[in-house]
């Protein structure tokens, strides 16, 4: 743990502010360059803090950026290199995290939680359904109209 | 000498913030109308003694005070002003100290307009903002107090926009107090909602303010041309700000309708229930992020316990007291209320989805040790698709009725704004053409937005409908709020659309430059000049010299540089920006090369500014509802005052 603090710190105080990739790693051909960009883009930079990889200067993005550079050119596709990339490194890399039984709550959440809302919202208005809105006007209050509007 | 004045105020204000809670709260169980008075009174002179030592620390900062250790750690002598003052709530101790401050001066402020609140509404609210003023003074002096040798982290102490951030977080501690002294009371009517609507945007607009100045700065000073990064930090304040948009919306409703009473006090307590986890995530350090500036575990623990303490106790408050309050007027499902109630499902679910990503890897991993990352694909595409039924909606809500609406009615209305969002959409791929079509869309529904807010005013004018000049005099006597509600709705179709243009239509290039070497963006076309280095009052820094010309006529230049701060040996971008229109180029210096060029990125950023100009409209729309003469909360008190006269007149 102590070391890869250390690590952080150290890669933080070296760095020179450049970011992600540098022309030297550009694939030659574009729709393979294209790929590999939307891939690092949902991978995480290990040492960083909250980085993709794309956006990394760190050396262990670069690094990575070239794994996945090297793994598409040998024909991988995008599932490939993915779970190549995890097996090395956990499902800690993926920004994108699967969906798998320890994330099944967090990509249900929102259609659970929209649904339980939207469930209450109906209930609610069955619970009030049929009911005339507002009570009707007392005899004084009508009087009070009357007199109102002969005003006018 | 000062310092220790500054810090025995702070001690002073304790006791005081302890009185402002104790007391009034006991005056109102005992119906003791001296002791209710106290609160007012405390209120004021909390934000006098906080204000003091406030300055004295920020005084510490001016003078560069070296025997503050606070200073020593966080400040140079060689700063300029500006930063000197940012630099006070730059770190832990001092942005504890601001959040303070601004609370109590939240406190004094209730204190001060809130003469024509019943006495009773009163003396809770300011009793339930002490409680919450001693958790932080108690958190302060215990373990954050900027006036002791402590050691604190390093911190970033250049940007402006915690200040904004704050005002917008701790504002909604009113509409919380509100809403706790409403259920103390068991009582809750038209009046209560009027008060706390005009607090919901005060904060609100801040808040908005904050995560726009954020976000720009962040565009500015991390140099990769990002504006939104999903960060936790960025996370922690907009969740509040999602909540804080529901509660506005459902504020009106139970202001105008005496509606959804309940629901109104439930959010106000979860808005501000959210600022306060915000708080916890930003300042215990239990997250890492980009932003994080601190990392002491007791202080997490600290800040922990005030979390339960307030969001347990406010829920367990509102369980028990919630049925005491009776339900107010009914609507059927389409009807204003009822899109409202829409508005209010979708942004509580979209702010629970950010939660539950922000902290799902973190509760993971306490409960099983396993590690996940949640990043910006999960967010974009769960609050994307939430989004878009919302933003659809948006325009129908102003233009159906109170009570019963229709909505093909309201969809007839709309027809022209459909219309301009095809047509603005068409007019893009005319001149751009090329990438997503789902891009076009997005486009559309912006301008249907736009145009969607200017009909609602266009038809409550009744422009073409009647002669020239009445409608004139229609338009220009319509409420403050109704142009608040159509500049806000401008607002967001105004960000959509800037945020659309930049994903879709942004272009990236990566090239390794030597001194007069071109390259070509957004049919600009850029020309290196070559380096200098640099050295500032604190800095040295290494810049790059750009020509920029278009069709071969130079129309500007532009210098992008890299510092290296002296004190803090932290290398900085200092991206080089260009505005044309509402667009930007914007260039970044990379690493030196070993042939001897510079790695050089230059972006394209379509229509970016867009972003936060809308943002800056959504605020305005907020400034203008918040100064409608009507739902002023002063106005009603002026008659109030008059009426004495009469009676002596007699």
């Amino acid at each position: 743990m102590m070391r890869r603090l250390l690590l952080a710190v150290a890669f933080l105080l070296a760095a020179v502010p450049a970011f992600a990739v540098n022309p030297d790693e550009v694939l030659s051909d574009p729709a393979l360059e294209a790929r590999a960009r939307a891939l690092s883009a949902q991978l995480r930079c290990m040492v960083c803090q909250n980085q993709s990889i794309d956006d990394s200067n760190a050396e262990l993005a670069r690094d990575l950026r070239l794994l996945v550079r090297e793994r598409l050119k040998n024909g991988d596709s995008d599932e490939a290199v993915i779970d190549y990339v995890v097996s090395r490194y956990g499902e800690f890399v993926l920004l994108n995290p699967r969906v798998r039984g320890e994330t099944l709550l967090l990509w249900g959440a929102p259609l659970v939680l929209f649904l339980a809302g939207a469930a209450a919202m109906i209930l609610f208005v069955r619970k009030r359904g049929g009911r005339p809105t507002g009570t009707p006007l007392s005899e004084a209050e009508k009087a009070e109209l009357e007199r109102a509007l002969k005003r006018d | 000498m000062i310092i220790e004045l500054g810090h025995y105020a702070l001690v002073l204000a304790l006791a005081t913030v302890i009185v402002q809670f104790v007391l009034p709260l006991v005056g109102t169980i005992r119906g003791d109308r001296a002791l209710m008075a106290v609160a007012p009174a405390a209120a004021l002179a909390g934000f006098m003694l906080v204000l003091f030592s406030f300055s004295v620390l920020t005084f510490a900062y001016v003078v560069s005070d070296f025997s503050v250790v606070n200073v020593v750690e966080n400040s140079h002598s060689l700063k300029p002003m500006i930063y000197k003052i940012s630099g006070v709530w730059g770190n832990h101790e001092g942005s504890m100290m601001l959040w303070l401050l601004i609370l109590v001066f939240f406190s004094a402020l209730v204190a001060t307009f809130g003469v024509n609140l019943p006495e009773r509404l009163r003396a809770n609210v300011l009793a339930v903002q002490g409680l919450i003023s001693v958790a932080f003074a108690l958190f302060i002096l215990l373990t954050s107090n900027p006036f002791l040798p402590l050691s604190p982290a390093p911190a970033e102490g250049r940007d402006l926009h915690p200040p904004l951030l704050y005002l917008g977080y701790v504002g909604f501690s009113v509409c919380f107090s509100f809403a706790i002294a409403a259920l103390i009371d068991g009582r809750i009517d038209a009046a209560w909602a009027r008060w706390v609507r005009p607090w919901a945007l005060a904060a609100w607009a801040f808040l908005t303010a904050g995560i726009a100045m954020g976000s720009y700065w962040a565009y500015y000073e991390l140099g990769w041309g990002g504006w939104w990064f999903w960060d936790p930090v960025e996370n922690a304040s907009f969740i509040p700000w999602l909540a804080g948009t529901a509660l506005l919306h459902s504020a009106i409703v139970m202001e105008k309708r005496e509606a959804l009473k309940i629901w109104t006090v439930l959010l106000a307590i979860l808005t501000f229930s959210m600022s306060l986890l915000g708080t916890f995530l930003v300042r215990s350090g239990v997250l890492t992020s980009v932003h994080a500036f601190a990392t002491d575990p007791t202080r997490g623990v600290f800040i922990l316990g005030i979390l339960v303490f307030f969001i347990g106790g406010a829920l367990s408050l509102f369980a028990f007291r919630a049925a005491t309050l009776k339900a107010g007027g009914l609507f059927a499902p389409i009807s204003r209320e009822g899109a409202l109630v829409l508005n209010n499902l979708i942004l509580t679910t979209a702010a629970a989805t950010v939660l539950t990503g922000t902290l799902y890897p973190l509760v993971l991993e306490a409960l099983t040790g396993e590690k996940i990352s949640v990043g910006p694909p999960f967010f974009n595409l769960t609050f994307g698709l939430l989004m878009l039924p919302l933003l659809l909606a948006v325009p129908f809500g102003p233009l159906l009725a109170w009570k019963r609406g229709d909505v093909l009615a309201a969809g007839q209305r709309l027809f022209a704004a459909v219309g301009v969002g095809l047509v603005m959409a068409a007019v893009v791929v005319y001149l751009h053409g090329g990438g997503p079509l789902l891009a076009y869309f997005g486009i559309a529904i912006g301008f249907y937005m736009i145009a969607g807010a200017i009909t609602d005013l266009w038809l409550r004018a009744g422009i073409g409908k009647v002669a020239g000049n009445v409608a004139f005099r229609r338009f220009v006597g319509l409420p403050g709020s109704a142009f608040g509600t159509a500049l806000a709705h401008i607002g967001i179709g105004v960000t959509v659309i800037g945020i659309i243009a930049v994903t879709a239509f942004e272009t990236e290039h990566v090239v390794e430059m030597k001194p007069g070497m071109q390259v070509e963006a957004g049919g600009y076309t850029l020309t290196f000049d070559g380096m200098r280095r640099g050295q500032g009052p604190n800095y040295s820094e290494e810049s790059g010299h750009f020509t920029v010309a278009r069709g071969g006529v130079i129309v500007d230049d532009v210098w992008s540089s890299k510092r290296l701060y002296s004190a803090r040996r932290m290398p900085t971008t200092e991206a080089g920006i260009r505005t044309f229109g509402l667009s930007q180029l914007y260039v970044s210096l990379g690493d030196p090369m070993a042939g001897g060029g510079i790695v050089v990125r230059v972006w394209w950023k379509p229509m970016i500014l867009c972003i936060w100009i809308g943002a800056l409209i959504m605020m305005a729309g907020g400034a203008v509802s918040l100064f409608d003469r009507r739902l002023r909360v002063g106005a009603p008190q002026k008659l109030r005052r008059a009426k004495p006269v009469l009676e002596a007149a007699e």
